[in-house]
């Protein structure tokens, strides 16, 4: 099944449980916004994909087009075709973007096969022209002193580049002004498409105004509360997180 | 005789690690007395001058002790008694590849050495063991008057000039193993440049260490005389050993009025070896000399390039890279004397500390208060990878006078998990995130190298840190 298929995933950090019991389903050719009040364990869900070593997996799997992920590497996860954009990218000093970009390509290819430096490039000018990015961008130092508008930019970058079948998108928008904001979700529908599967993760309606998605779910207290369509995220912006808590609270355990 | 098929060829994945055997016509044996130094200068055929200036040295060196009051004590470690000084199978260097013994060309093959040759380079000479087994240089240069020849052969041919230079930048008694190397000192370059002569391309040395439990000593002596320009390079590398290796250089360079010495050493030594090297130049009135430094493996480096500022606005400058691995102390700096007016250094030291890798930076800068309009830049940063690295920094600023200036700066920073994990979540494995960490790190000093350069110190960072991890 050609899905991002999350099923009764259980994850702690630290002895403390986190994630409980979440079941999720991100086919290709879909993108998925996953939204919930602070603290409900977005975040996490997204490390634990992409397999940070901090998080304690207690139960469930996770399929990439039906192969176990969990348990894997971070690299491996990576290959396998996941990728994650962070809420905070970190900086590397001194290896530029194109350098690390290419550094990544090159972790794809068989040992021994070159990267073919031309055409990287010009598939790399092609790309940043696409996303109205400026060339000169890409000879910067990774994220190292950069607005938050260009961290996110360099990592939507990095993801067109790198064309994963999957991409996890936590909190890209926080933080943005409404320019930043309309390039990356340019760039998020410019990578809209048959052969990928996007979960947008995201506190706040605004980024869903930009980008359209075709399923909704409400995540609470570590696990998936509600699913349903675009219509979804408007009823959470108008009424607040509030109400899932108390349409919660009153249903029987 | 060894012959193909007998021959030990121990290769790992490192480029450097593989040795042949090889017999030596000459082997003083193990041990150092004056026996030791006449058994040299016998094999050497030198003049007594040189012979009497060794055994001087001996007597320094006995009486010295070494500087533990300082340095690691990992120095008591170094068993003089069991070291054996002098092999070489005694014959001079070769002006052609074809006409050196097999095995030594199969070495330098190995490490491309003649390949850098035809591509870059303007002449090379290869040690192998105590001696030269390879010396050659493009013709053009031979003709405009440079001469670049070993140590050994310099003595013999060019005494005139070498012996008015020989053990005045580093006297004998400048420290022990100083003294050392000028008891038992066999081969290094001797290069001269005369006056007004541009080399436009490098030359390089390529010091080879194949026998086990060996010193090797050699002495580098460069002239660059008034208005010349000339650019070094030494590339180092032995096989991994049981036993501990000493390697022990001096390497004088004297830049006469106006000329611009440089000299890039890339290290790679396998961690059994102990790296004690005194390196100084003197830059003469608007001279400069700079030295390129970078320090990867070995079991204990010390090393301290510095530059004697002799004349008005010389200016002399450090730029070093150390990468010190699990079991490795880099102990490096840079030193700068003000001697005169309006002279400037500048030192620059990135290092890099791995698992239980160590490094330390030690700096020297003199100005006294005669002097007016000297200045210094120090720029120190370390960067460690994971948290049982340890890093020191001793600079020793000695700066008296109004209208002389010092800018000091330092740095330490880590690699953190989150940001190696931020890496492999793009593809990279481990090692190759903090490969490319490193290689950002020391990015901006390595913009400064010569392209080629550049790019074999990328290589070894890499190799380097994709065998550290665990």
């Amino acid at each position: 099944m050609s899905q991002l298929e999350i099923r009764n995933l259980s994850a702690s950090i630290e002895g403390q449980e986190i994630l409980k019991n979440l079941s999720l389903a991100v086919p290709k050719g879909e993108v998925h916004a996953l939204m919930g009040p602070n603290g409900t364990g977005k975040s996490t869900l997204a490390k634990v994909l992409a397999g940070h070593e901090d998080y304690e997996v207690t139960g469930g799997s996770v399929l990439l087009d039906g192969e176990e992920i969990l348990g894997k590497e971070p690299d491996e996860i990576a290959h396998a075709g996941l990728f994650l954009a962070f809420q905070y990218p970190l900086e590397i000093p001194g290896v530029s973007i194109a350098n690390f970009i290419r550094a990544a390509l090159q972790s794809r290819l068989a040992e021994g096969e070159k990267l073919d430096a031309p055409a990287y490039y010009k598939r790399l000018h092609e790309k940043m022209d696409l996303l109205q990015i400026d060339r000169k961008f890409s000879s910067r130092a990774l994220n190292e002193g950069f607005s938050g508008g260009e961290k996110k930019r360099c990592e939507i970058l990095q993801m067109s580049m790198l064309e994963p079948s999957y991409c996890v998108m936590d909190e890209t928008d926080s933080g943005l002004d409404i320019d930043a904001l309309k390039v990356v979700a340019n760039g998020v529908n410019l990578m809209r498409g048959p052969d990928r599967g996007i979960l947008v993760i995201t506190h706040y309606q605004r980024l869903l105004d930009y980008i359209v998605p075709d399923k909704v779910h409400v995540m609470y207290d570590g696990r998936i509360v509600r699913t349903g369509d675009s219509e979804l995220a408007k009823e959470l912006e108008s009424r607040g997180y509030d109400w899932v808590r108390e349409e919660l609270a009153g249903s029987p355990a | 005789m060894s012959d193909t098929d007998t021959q030990t060829i121990d290769i790992d994945r490192e480029r450097g690690n593989f040795r042949y055997e090889v017999d030596y016509e000459y082997d003083a044996g193990t041990g150092l007395s004056e026996e030791t130094i006449d058994y040299i200068a016998n094999a050497k055929g030198e003049d007594e001058w040189i012979t009497n200036f060794r055994k001087k040295a001996l007597r320094v060196f006995n009486k010295l002790p070494l500087p533990t009051h300082w340095a690691s004590r990992d120095l008591e470690s170094i068993i003089f008694d069991k070291i054996r000084y002098y092999l070489s199978q005694g014959q001079m260097p070769s002006r052609s590849w074809d006409e050196v013994p097999d095995e030594v060309k199969e070495t330098f093959e190995r490490l491309g050495i003649p390949e850098q040759e035809r591509k870059f380079l303007a002449g090379v000479e290869a040690q192998f063991d105590s001696e030269a087994a390879y010396s050659n240089m493009k013709e053009a240069l031979r003709k405009e008057g440079v001469i670049f020849v070993g140590s050994s052969e310099g003595l013999k041919e060019h005494p005139e000039i070498f012996r008015k230079f020989f053990g005045k930048v580093i006297p004998t008694n400048d420290n022990k193993f100083a003294a050392l190397n000028s008891a038992v000192f066999s081969g290094g370059s001797f290069i001269y440049v005369p006056p007004g002569v541009k080399v436009s391309q490098p030359l390089q040395a390529y010091f080879r260490i194949n026998a086990e439990s060996f010193g090797q000593f050699e002495r580098t002596l460069i002239i660059a005389d008034e208005g010349s320009e000339v650019t070094y390079m030494e590339g180092c590398t032995a096989p991994r050993f049981e036993t501990s290796t000493l390697h022990s250089a001096v390497v004088e360079l004297v830049a006469l009025k106006g000329a611009k010495l440089q000299y890039i050493t890339v290290q790679n030594w396998s961690d059994n070896v102990f790296n004690l090297v005194t390196k100084r130049g003197w830059a003469e009135e608007d001279a400069e000399v700079k030295w390129i430094d970078c320090n990867i493996g070995s079991r204990l480096t010390m090393k301290y390039p510095g530059v004697v500022l002799k004349g008005k606005r010389a200016r002399g400058e450090v730029i070093s890279i150390a990468l010190a691995n699990d079991g490795q102390h880099q102990d490096t700096g840079a030193k700068m004397v003000h001697q005169a007016d309006e002279t400037t250094s500048n030192i620059v030291s990135k290092s890099i500390s791995v698992g239980e890798g160590r490094a330390t930076y030690r700096g020297l800068v003199n100005m006294p208060d005669h002097l007016s309009g000297c200045k210094n830049n120090t720029e120190c940063d370390a960067l460690l990878i994971n948290t049982n690295s340890r890093t020191d920094t001793y600079p020793a600023i000695n700066v008296q006078g109004n209208g002389n200036s010092v800018q000091h700066e330092a740095s330490v920073s880590k690699v953190s998990a989150e940001q190696i994990f931020y890496m492999r979540q793009r593809g990279l494995s481990e090692g190759e995130a903090m490969s490319l960490a490193v290689n950002g790190f020391v990015n901006d000093l390595v913009r400064e190298f010569p392209m080629e350069y550049s790019v074999e110190l990328k290589r070894l960072i890499d190799m380097e840190m994709e065998g550290s991890v665990g």
